[in-house]
């Protein structure tokens, strides 16, 4: 129920204050949006369970990189090759005839220990040179998938099953729904509780400023390397999921671009906030679709579209393009910024002063 | 004697890396901003003087004129109607928003040229050919050798004489103390825009001529950042010498590491060489030390 409650900050403990729902009203609303969402299988056809699925599985690599680059500042390219390296692990392991309770957890933790790896520089370098250095972990990591053709498959890449939960196989697009919403609700919370955690202190202290955090008695090896394998270890389980969802993996799904596209979904939806991972991980996947959807609608009426060879990739990448550059004019802090001032705006109209 | 030969490739290659890469230092030293759209202004100003020199059939002069001032004007326009609104912002939004512009004009160019792979009229570039003992130097080579060398004489002259350049060194140096001494910093932001893209222009047409048109061209472009870790982020000196590192250094692995390890490690091998050269001197050979205070 939405009862009335004063305006203003009332927390009379640090436990109030630190509550992931501050007040009961946060809570039902949250819980009956899952309950919306676990009915959406029922009315939605294949195609758009296949966008809402694919939005899930971004969620939680989006959540992983925002960890590390949102919260502890550290900026990374190389997310895409993280997520191949849980995707290829889980192939591997799942040609083998392992289940899915096996692989999950090994894509992870794979993950994780080259994420541990690549973190070691970050010591050292910041800012650019760490995101170059992710960039070159990044091709690094592509020519790995490309020419351990005995393990990977090479460019041809390799095929897997879809896994069996519970006994049972996941087959249609449905029935996976529900694994990635269990997981984008699941990685969802974790961060949250993670950041209000001592770990999760540390990072946004060094996020501010390392050598300050450094002084306050934050050991900065530990917690950025701490902050490469967490953020590595949800990158590793969205490329587990990945694969074992889209049934195929090949180098070219673990490219730049993926990096690229991950580093603007939480930039775009707004760096170091929870939900704008979620904005940000809607928006880059639904806009291309929308895109697609709208061009196949406009070719109807206007010919041109069906003339001009690959019209839809230039015109996502365009349109693409734009909507960063504008979104970020607007407010450079992203999508969940644009949504607290929309909020703001509105609790005090039409007397704002 | 194969060696002289990979040498030579790698030198002539490295000068146009080293030309792209210097458009990037441009921007890096006078704003503090990294430029990701450099690759696809390479890319861009190709597909311009192709489109003008093949497509509308201008004759050789106008070709250059018209392919600069469209160049030059798209590099403006960026700085004057978006990024002079990101002054003083978040330093990762603006590094966004060079990504945005990237997918920007590489969907353009893919929606204007489409996919096919297009062969660069040689002919644009006049002949010079020079015959060192056995080895035969292309003209394109050579060209992207003596280019390379002019804009580094020029743009240091440039820097440090003429009244523009002292301006853009004061901005880089401190945008707010720029300012208030009367300097418009976006005045001078536009000006190496346009200096960057045109460089960009340069380099895209030697490059297409060396290989073929097509948009993996944009892709050579992030070739810059193994050249501007070795160089140095700040230093156009260690632009040009860092091209021709990795130009060599890519040529060597291209001739004989190929047969090794498998195909592909030409790309890979400028990348490798940047995470070692971040490990032993992150700052490159000519970079300035960042002092960092609390």
């Amino acid at each position: 129920m939405a009862l009335p409650r004063p305006c203003g900050n009332f927390k009379r403990s640090y436990r109030e204050d630190e509550a992931i729902f501050k007040t009961g009203f946060v809570r039902a609303s949250v819980v009956i949006f899952i309950v919306l969402l676990s009915l959406i299988p029922l009315v939605a056809n294949d195609y758009i369970l296949y966008v809402v699925n694919l939005v899930f599985l971004a969620i939680v690599g989006a959540h992983g990189i925002n960890i590390l680059t949102g919260n502890t500042g550290l900026i990374s390219l190389g997310h895409g090759a993280f997520i191949g390296i849980g995707g290829y692990t889980t192939a591997i392991l799942a040609s083998r005839g392992l289940p899915i309770w096996v692989t999950l957890p090994c894509a992870g933790f794979m993950a994780a220990a080259v994420g541990l790896l690549f973190g070691i520089p970050s010591l050292r370098l910041k800012g650019f040179y760490l995101a170059m250095s992710t960039m070159a972990a990044q091709f690094l990591m592509e020519y790995l998938f490309m020419n351990f053709k005995g393990l990977t498959g090479g460019a041809e890449g390799a095929f897997v099953d879809r896994p069996s939960v519970f006994g049972m196989v996941l087959n249609s697009d449905a029935q996976f729904y529900y694994l990635a919403l269990v997981f984008a609700i699941v990685s969802t919370f974790a961060t949250i509780n993670l950041l209000r955690t001592r770990v999760g202190r540390a990072f946004i202290a060094i996020r501010g400023k390392d050598y300050a955090a450094e002084l306050i008695g934050i050991n900065l090896f530990k917690y950025k390397t701490y902050s490469f394998m967490i953020s590595s270890f949800y990158a590793g389980v969205t490329g587990c999921l990945m694969t074992y969802y889209l049934s195929i993996i090949t180098p070219r799904s673990f490219d730049l671009g993926v990096s690229i596209d991950y580093l603007a979904m939480i930039i775009l939806g707004g760096l170091g906030t929870v939900r704008g991972a979620i904005y940000g991980a809607s928006f880059v996947i639904i806009v291309p679709e929308l895109l697609k959807y709208g061009i196949d609608v406009a070719s109807d009426y206007l010919p041109i579209f069906t003339q001009i060879p690959s019209a839809f990739p230039a015109i996502r990448m365009f349109v693409f393009g734009a909507m960063i550059i504008l979104v970020l004019i607007i407010e450079e802090k992203g999508m969940a910024q644009i949504w607290i001032n929309i909020k703001s705006y509105w609790k005090l109209w039409p007397y704002s002063y | 004697m194969d060696l002289i030969i990979v040498l030579v490739n790698g030198i002539a290659v490295g000068s146009i890396y080293g030309l792209i890469a210097l458009g990037f230092v441009l921007i890096y030293k006078a704003s503090r901003i990294i430029n990701f759209a450099q690759g696809s202004l390479v890319l861009f100003g190709a597909y311009v003087v192709y489109a003008s020199y093949i497509q509308l059939k201008f004759p050789y002069i106008i070709v250059i004129i018209f392919s600069s001032i469209i160049v030059v004007a798209l590099g403006m326009g960026f700085q004057h109607a978006v990024l002079r609104k990101m002054i003083g912002k978040p330093v990762i939004s603006i590094i966004m928003i060079t990504i945005g512009l990237d997918y920007l004009i590489k969907g353009i160019c893919l929606g204007v040229w489409g996919p096919t792979r297009r062969i660069f009229p040689g002919e644009l570039i006049p002949e010079i050919s020079l015959r060192i003992g056995p080895v035969f130097i292309s003209n394109l080579f050579i060209w992207g050798f003596l280019i390379s060398i002019f804009f580094l004489a020029g743009f240091s002259i440039f820097f440090k004489y003429s009244r523009i350049g002292i301006a853009m060194r004061a901005v880089s140096n401190d945008q707010m103390a720029a300012l208030s001494l009367g300097i418009s910093v976006n005045k001078i932001l536009i000006y190496i825009w346009a200096v960057a893209a045109l460089v960009a222009m340069v380099g895209g047409s030697l490059l297409a001529g060396l290989s073929i048109l097509d948009l993996n061209l944009g892709f050579i472009g992030l070739i810059v950042f193994p050249v501007i870790i070795f160089g140095g982020m700040d230093s156009i000196l260690g632009a040009v010498l860092g091209g021709f590192t990795v130009g060599i250094l890519e040529s060597l692995a291209g001739a004989y590491l190929e047969g090794i390890v498998g195909g592909g490690i030409k790309g890979v091998a400028p990348f490798i060489i940047m995470l070692i050269m971040l490990m032993i001197m992150p700052y490159g050979l000519f970079g300035t030390k960042e002092v960092e205070r609390l």
